[in-house]
């Protein structure tokens, strides 16, 4: 991993008030997200996030991310509070490469990798693949992203702020990989909406993919 | 021998630091316990890692400088506390006890703090030290009793 950086422990925020019982918490409303495409989880028992990183994004995290799981983060996140925080309560090593990365990181839509430069998984194993974790200014019900497949009954409309025509080419044509491909959960402060592989998504006034 | 937890904690290259830490987590939590009752009046503080129990991996060189090999694992119990005025604290201790890791990294913390430091090293770092003495010269007074001395004997071979 070359050269580290000193942790800087004076600044560091806490995590999880109870580390056990909440990241289970957010477990659960992380699988509920998965299985549920595109409708709003609310998580509770959330900690105090460090600077550069969202409420739920931190709390995905802790729940999630190991000594097993590369993250990758934006260098400047990754230098920064946010990537002291991450080595001190998950112990992750954090990648320079998205391709590496286990979970990739995003504060904005726009950052969004090319899914050739993320881990889609191999044939034998697609459960190996990359989760984004992307927060973004606003998250809600009703338009214009129109999902279907499964977990959702007919149709579900989801608005997110800062969507974009690079964002909805990933999902197509990371749904045509299937079964390799990413998953992706947007987070919004204390909300998540899950976006899995398995998603068909298409924009108001446009034809179904 | 040395010690490898995964999550790395690097401290700045204190000596003192060191020593005292690791004094502190050989010495029994009965004496330390009985050692931080004499001061009084700890600190406050926030916990920035609740304490965890956790295995790390032991590993040696032979002679101290041949190939690395694993030693075992090893039951740790580690935290890491934050007193009011930001001096951050870092426990780890062999074993189970999230108490005694409690009570090591508020010694760590206070001793970072100059206007306490110097009682902890007197009322603790220095009584866990002389106790640890007598502790080792027990211990090789006992081995000496089973010393054997090997001579060679004359063979006989001219």
């Amino acid at each position: 991993m070359g050269a580290r950086r000193e942790l800087d422990l004076a600044h560091m925020r806490a995590g999880f008030t109870s580390p056990v019982y909440d990241a289970q918490a957010c477990f659960r409303h992380v699988l509920e997200a998965l299985a549920r495409p595109g409708q709003i989880q609310r998580l509770d028992a959330l900690p105090v996030p460090p600077a550069g990183l969202g409420a739920a994004q931190s709390a995905i995290l802790l729940a999630l991310a190991d000594r097993d799981t590369p993250v990758w983060l934006a260098s400047a996140l990754r230098n920064g509070a946010a990537g002291d925080y991450l080595r001190f309560h998950c112990g992750c090593p954090l990648t320079t490469n998205t391709v590496d990365a286990r979970f990739v990181v995003l504060s904005t839509l726009a950052e969004l990798p090319a899914l050739d430069d993320l881990d889609v998984g191999e044939p034998n194993f697609p459960d190996r693949s990359a989760t984004l974790i992307v927060e973004v200014a606003e998250l809600a019900a009703g338009g214009p992203l129109h999902l279907r497949g499964p977990g959702i009954a007919d149709e579900i409309g989801l608005f997110v702020a800062g969507w974009t025509d690079a964002a909805t080419t990933l999902i197509q044509t990371n749904r045509r990989r299937f079964p390799l491909g990413v998953d992706i959960l947007l987070t919004c402060g204390d909300r998540v909406a899950g976006l899995p592989r398995t998603v068909h998504l298409s924009l108001e006034g446009m034809a179904c993919t | 021998m040395s010690i490898f937890t995964h999550n790395t904690i690097r401290m700045t290259p204190d000596v003192d630091r060191r020593g005292a830490l690791g004094l502190l987590a050989r010495s029994p939590a009965s004496l330390l316990t009985e050692c931080l009752a004499g001061i009084g009046g700890l600190p406050p503080f926030t916990w920035l890692r609740k304490p965890e129990t956790g295995m790390v991996m032991l590993r040696g060189r032979i002679g101290g400088d041949g190939a690395r090999f694993n030693l075992g694992e090893a039951t740790i119990t580690r935290c890491t506390l934050r007193l009011a005025d930001g001096t951050v604290g870092v426990g780890t201790v062999r074993g189970r006890s999230a108490r005694q890791a409690e009570m090591i990294a508020l010694c760590d913390a206070m001793l970072q703090q100059p206007a306490v430091a110097d009682r902890v090293r007197t009322d603790v770092l220095d009584i866990l030290a002389d106790a640890e003495r007598e502790r080792n010269a027990r211990a090789a007074a006992a081995t000496a009793g089973s010393r054997v001395d090997f001579y060679v004997l004359v063979r006989g071979e001219d």
